[in-house]
């Protein structure tokens, strides 16, 4: 049941592993730094000071230089796709928001990404729940996807 | 100076086009450690829904304090992934304006489509400020 899943060829449709109720998906970790804040604000275009100016981060009264929220969101779906390979595509995909991730300078912080299969809800549509944890608390709540494989 | 919950129902399309670049797929995928595939990454909708999302959020009519702004909840229903070459039209709608407390929440639902009109992927984005810490 809690077989780490290997990304599937182009042509298999949803597979033993990834295709069961219950079925834990292999945790993924991810280290961030300011760095990845600022390529990420590049990337998406969201320069909101808060996510690389600690003076600007404390005058509102945040922890610190926090993740773009869509940035966790990102690699969360990242370790998704990963498991489900590239064949695979994420149809519907939801999160709130329970927790800022405070980014420190310097060798930064890490997110742990972890899933499991909630239910197959058609031949083809798999839908998962994920966890991110950074510290040990939860950064995103009622996080899942739907995943449509053997496409 | 509230928050205008008058403004629910109300449509902002964006003046513009937005062209999905090759280079641009591949800068975001770096950004969020996708290494595998080709497609744009499921969250790169946000990309073209947050710009054309400012015209509602910065709309003096709204009273949004966007300065303490975070963002509390983000979903994306895709009809297709988003691929480089495509042309597409962002659709804002403002769905619910609303006071909890201290704070003021907003959401939004960005309808993506081709310039053809062929859905793509409807992102829906609440926005909350805060009143003193988050």
């Amino acid at each position: 049941m809690t077989t780490p899943t290997a990304p599937r060829p182009a042509t298999s449709s949803a597979t033993a592993a990834t295709g069961t109720p219950g079925t834990e998906l292999p945790e993924r970790r991810f280290t961030l730094t300011r760095a990845d804040l600022v390529r990420y604000a590049g990337a998406s275009g969201d320069f909101n000071p808060i996510h690389y100016d600690e003076r600007v981060a404390g005058a509102l009264g945040l922890p610190g230089v926090i993740a773009h929220g869509m940035l966790t969101m990102g690699l969360a779906a990242t370790a998704v796709t990963d498991w489900f390979g590239p064949a695979a595509q994420v149809a519907e995909y939801e999160t709130r928001f329970a927790r800022p991730v405070v980014v420190p300078p310097g060798e930064g912080v890490e997110l742990v990404v972890s899933g499991r299969v909630d239910a197959v809800l058609d031949g083809a549509r798999t839908r998962v729940v994920l966890t991110a944890l950074c510290g040990g608390e939860r950064v995103l709540a009622r996080a899942r996807a739907v995943v449509v494989t053997g496409r | 100076m509230g928050l205008n919950s008058a403004l629910v129902g109300r449509v902002y399309r964006s003046p513009d086009t937005y062209e999905v670049g090759r280079e641009k797929i591949r800068e975001f995928r770096a950004a969020v450690g996708a290494t595998e595939g080709d497609d744009a990454p499921p969250t790169f909708p946000i990309v073209l829904a947050m710009k054309a999302q400012e015209a509602a959020v910065l709309d003096p009519d709204l009273g949004f304090d966007f300065s303490r702004v975070i963002h509390r909840d983000q979903s994306f229903r895709h009809t297709r992934p988003v691929r480089s070459g495509d042309v597409l039209t962002v659709e804002v709608h403002v769905t619910r304006v609303e006071t909890l407390g201290a704070n003021d929440l907003v959401a939004l639902r960005s309808d993506i489509r081709t310039a053809g009109g062929e859905d793509v992927c409807t992102a829906t984005t609440t926005l909350i400020t805060w009143a003193d810490t988050p």
